[in-house]
């Protein structure tokens, strides 16, 4: 997982995860059923636009309610490569780095990033690039113990390492 | 430098003299919780540890709650995968149609959870544990599998806020009034990563009904749990809850049980850090209303004016023990709810409601046009059980008021208090409990 790039999809504040993946939905954990659904009561276009590879960016506190693991599952099974926030609700937060999917809190960018931009995000060194208008971001780094279970492609794979 | 509560107790947990705010750590838990909706995806999650199996059969609680009784063949099949995962690993703790309640109700009326606990539980709403001045937080289904599979979890230890809560509150004013207001204070990440710690003369005064439902809301300030200092209250609630069988090394009689308790209390010293510390006098604290579509939209009395309705939920995790059902029943009695507008009540667990039943408060709901309902969430997340249709408007002790968690996209929910919402049912609008009365 060293880079992302897309096409970005722009979001403000508190988008939560009865948003993200209706409970209606939850009668099911299928990662395909959940995308076609993924983000529909926020915007009925999402799942019809996006294309493998694309970025959801946001404002503050993304994934916040419930702790519905469906969520980021749903994103990444929609072909987001990457979500870009000013902060995260704390069990998204979670949820992300259990399952692989790669999120990026950033201060700056969301408010300079506008929808449709191009984007990329080097995972190495925390650069997002708006390669729509030039502009660089650095987004904040995990702590070492959280890039451990990223690296190792999630919390199950990880605990499976540490105890092998 | 001194600890808040929850450091005191996840340094406990982690086997460490002291820890601060940013640590990571890896906590020993004593209850891994799950329901119909997160289990299943952990089951499948814990096929992929090379280790099988669970830590401990009595230390994970099983609880399908959310649309149960099974609302349809997906939600039958995801109860079913939880229950043979049960039947298979032995769990003491799965709790059947007819036994069950909604979880956060339940655990602690079987006892499951006591003070100074750690407890992870997939679902967020299981911070609702720091009433009893135990240290627990909602997770995801792969935390959970991983909780099940080791009995450990990491956390980073979190900083805290702490509300300074003096005096009493009034008549027709409960804990989730000032919960309401709280977050309308702090905002929906006013405490994002953070414990949110009640302290002060004030919480004496505040039932273990009251503390559930405001440790219960926490997590709609952002906040990692919510936690309450243990005090006689507490210990009363435990002790009337007592469960042997979880709890071999209490031992037996009263005094060895205390005694136990005792060293399972964790109080903030005196120069715990607290990034912000508020003081909140109960005796201000009016009902208080959370408009659409977030939990920090609270308004009072004087800044609500005519808002039609067209249902009524009293019930849920936030809102569906004994004080909540009894408020709703001393404001329903002797009287019928409007013409056109649709009442459910649901007890949150068997015993809740069978307790309902002989205070003779179902025949009050009965009578006043109410529906009652057996333990379930549904309705809450827009599940079954009362789904909203288009721009319908729903009052409802729940906790969570987003864009289309009843239902329909359109439609809106109001959160508040058992006795507003039964006003509410009476009058058709938004309504003061204290005009009824």
């Amino acid at each position: 997982m060293e880079k992302a790039r897309g096409r970005v999809f722009r979001y403000g504040d508190n988008v939560d995860t009865d948003v993200i993946i209706p409970a209606r939905y939850l009668n099911t954990s299928e990662p395909k059923e959940l995308a076609a659904h993924c983000m529909e009561d926020i915007d009925q276009n999402f799942i019809h636009e996006v294309r493998t590879g694309d970025i959801i960016v946001a404002d503050k506190n993304f994934g916040c309610g419930s702790s519905r693991e469906h969520a980021p599952i749903a994103i990444k099974a929609a072909g987001v490569s990457c979500v870009i926030a000013q902060t995260f609700a704390r069990i998204f937060y979670r949820n992300a780095i259990n399952i692989g999917l790669a999120i990026v809190e950033c201060e700056e960018a969301p408010a300079r990033i506008k929808a449709g931009d191009v984007v990329s995000v080097d995972f190495d060194t925390g650069i997002i690039t708006d390669e729509t208008t030039g502009e660089t971001f650095k987004g904040q780094a995990f702590p070492p113990f959280m890039q451990e279970i990223i690296d190792a492609g999630g919390l199950v794979s990880y605990i499976n390492t540490k105890q092998a | 430098m001194g600890m808040t509560m929850t450091q005191k107790i996840l340094a406990a947990h982690a086997g460490l003299s002291s820890v601060r705010a940013g640590d990571l750590i890896e906590a020993d838990l004593d209850l891994v919780l799950g329901n119909d909706i997160t289990s299943p995806v952990a089951i499948r999650e814990m096929d992929r540890f090379s280790a099988q199996g669970v830590f401990n059969k009595d230390k994970i609680a099983l609880v399908p709650d959310h649309f149960v009784p099974n609302k349809d063949i997906k939600s039958a099949e995801n109860c079913k995968c939880v229950r043979e995962f049960a039947r298979r690993n032995e769990i003491t703790n799965y709790f059947e149609v007819g036994e069950m309640g909604i979880e956060h109700a339940l655990l602690p009326e079987k006892g499951l959870v006591i003070p100074g606990d750690a407890v992870i539980g997939a679902d967020s709403h299981t911070c609702t544990y720091g009433a009893l001045g135990a240290f627990s937080t909602g997770v995801g289904s792969t935390d959970m599998a991983a909780g099940m599979a080791t009995g450990r979890a990491w956390f980073k230890v979190p900083s805290a806020i702490r509300f300074e809560l003096t005096g009493e509150l009034p008549a027709m004013v409960s804990g989730k009034d000032l919960i309401l207001h709280i977050i309308g204070m702090i905002g929906v990440d006013g405490a994002l990563y953070q414990s949110m710690e009640f302290t002060g003369p004030g919480v004496s005064s505040l039932s273990m009904d009251d503390r559930f439902t405001i440790a219960n809301m926490a997590i709609e300030a952002g906040a990692k749990n919510g936690i309450f200092p243990v005090d006689e209250k507490t210990a009363a609630y435990v002790e009337e809850h007592w469960n042997a069988r979880q709890h071999p090394a209490a031992g037996e009689g009263k005094d060895s049980i205390s005694a136990f308790l005792k060293e399972r209390t964790f109080l903030p010293d005196e120069d715990a850090p607290y990034t912000a510390v508020y003081e909140i006098d109960l005796t201000k604290v009016q009902p208080t209303v959370s408009f659409p579509h977030l939990p920090e939209n609270a308004r009072t009395f004087d800044e609500i004016g005519d808002i039609a309705i067209d249902q009524v939920v009293i019930g849920s995790c936030t809102n569906g023990r004994i004080d909540d059902i009894r408020t709703a029943a001393s404001i329903l009695k002797g009287r019928h709810v409007a013409p056109g507008i649709r009442c459910i009540i649901i007890p949150a667990t068997q015993a809740v409601y069978l307790q309902a039943m002989e205070e003779g408060l179902l025949k009050i709901f009965i009578e006043a046009g109410a529906v009652v309902s057996t333990p379930t969430c549904g309705p809450c997340l827009g599940g079954y059980m009362g789904v909203l249709a288009a721009k319908e408007r729903c009052v409802s002790t729940t906790n969570r008021n987003f864009v289309g968690r009843m239902g329909d996209v359109t439609s809106e929910i109001y959160l508040a208090s058992p006795a507003t919402a039964a006003a509410s049912a009476l009058t058709g609008k938004l309504t003061d409990p204290r005009s009824v009365v």
